[in-house]
């Protein structure tokens, strides 16, 4: 089965986010009032092929830990979709 | 006395740390990410600048080098091997020194002489230098705002692990700290470039104390083992 995978990188609570920071402070100048809390992540997004869901959400888990954030500094979210063979649509959601 | 210099697509100090090196009479020879030994090698140091471009986090890309294997069995073994800059996250993603880097507090890529005091001299790389001597030395970088869990920070400093703090905080490191080592304490890294600081020319001579640390740790290592 194929899986569309996107994985939220954030920053940990705690963690400066100078980017998320310095927009924050420009917005008033932009005449955008009123927006407060902006924090600056990334969207990782890919293929996976494994057997069935489960496999999936722990390829990506093990993915995520490893790899695609660090557990120091970082927070990962993952939403697993399964693809329909058919339509290439996105049937089934799922979150680890 | 023979140093390996790692450098990665993207790494952009190492003639200068070779240079440094060969400036106080040893032999270092630059060596590339996708090799899967290190044979004959006294100590080993992982050069500055941006390995696979700094993408997805400085450091991340470059551990799961072919050579980084290699690295980990020479530290494992008490071999020294020094991080500078984008080496000390590279060390820092690969486990074998704990916490990270964050993004500089303030935003600025901070690029200037920064004030070093050398906190231990039980370590590979301060090993000749005094603990309350300070250092003049470069600093060159966005992402070096050391952080940690407060429970390595206090075994951090429970052990002096803490090799190097900055005088004046450039960077928002917790504690100051600009430079740490492991628990065996020959494993070290450091944001600042003590290779950039030895030659009346470029300023300051105050890195070569550290180099010439590190030869001696090297050397100290190579005549036990000989």
């Amino acid at each position: 089965m194929i899986f569309d995978v996107t994985v939220e990188v954030s920053l940990r609570p705690g963690i400066a986010d100078p980017q998320g920071a310095t927009i924050e402070r420009a917005l008033p100048a932009l005449g955008f009032d009123g927006v407060s809390g902006v924090s600056v992540g990334k969207s990782i997004r890919f293929r996976v092929d494994a057997a069935d869901h489960a496999t999936a959400s722990a390829l990506v888990d093990d993915l995520c830990h490893r790899f695609l954030s660090n557990p120091v500094i970082e927070d990962s979210t993952a939403t697993i979709s399964a693809v329909d063979a058919a339509s290439g649509a996105a049937a089934v959601s799922g979150a680890v | 006395m023979n140093v390996a210099v790692v450098a990665f697509p993207g790494t952009n100090c190492e003639m200068d740390v070779v240079e440094a090196v060969r400036s106080l009479g040893a032999e270092a020879q630059v060596v590339f990410h996708d090799g899967d030994h290190l044979d004959g090698v006294d100590a080993v140091v992982i050069a500055g600048g941006f390995a696979h471009g700094d993408y997805l986090r400085p450091g991340a890309i470059a551990r799961f080098s072919p050579i980084m294997p290699a690295v980990g069995d020479f530290a494992a073994e008490g071999g020294p091997v020094v991080g500078i800059c984008n080496g000390f996250q590279v060390l820092t993603e690969a486990g074998l020194l704990p916490g990270a880097l964050q993004k500089n507090a303030g935003l600025k890529f901070r690029c200037e002489t920064s004030e070093l005091r050398v906190e231990t001299t039980d370590s590979a790389l301060t090993g000749e230098a005094e603990v309350g001597q300070v250092l003049r030395i470069p600093i060159n970088h966005f992402e070096g705002n050391y952080t940690c869990s407060p429970e390595t920070l206090a075994e951090l400093r429970a052990e002096d692990r803490i090799v190097l703090r900055y005088v004046d905080n450039p960077n928002g490191s917790v504690d100051d700290i600009a430079g740490i080592c492991n628990a065996g304490r020959n494993v070290v890294g450091l944001m600042p470039h003590p290779e950039r600081a030895g030659h009346e020319l470029l300023g300051s001579t105050d890195g070569r104390v550290l180099i010439s640390s590190l030869l001696s740790a090297a050397g100290a290592r190579s005549a036990v083992s000989a």
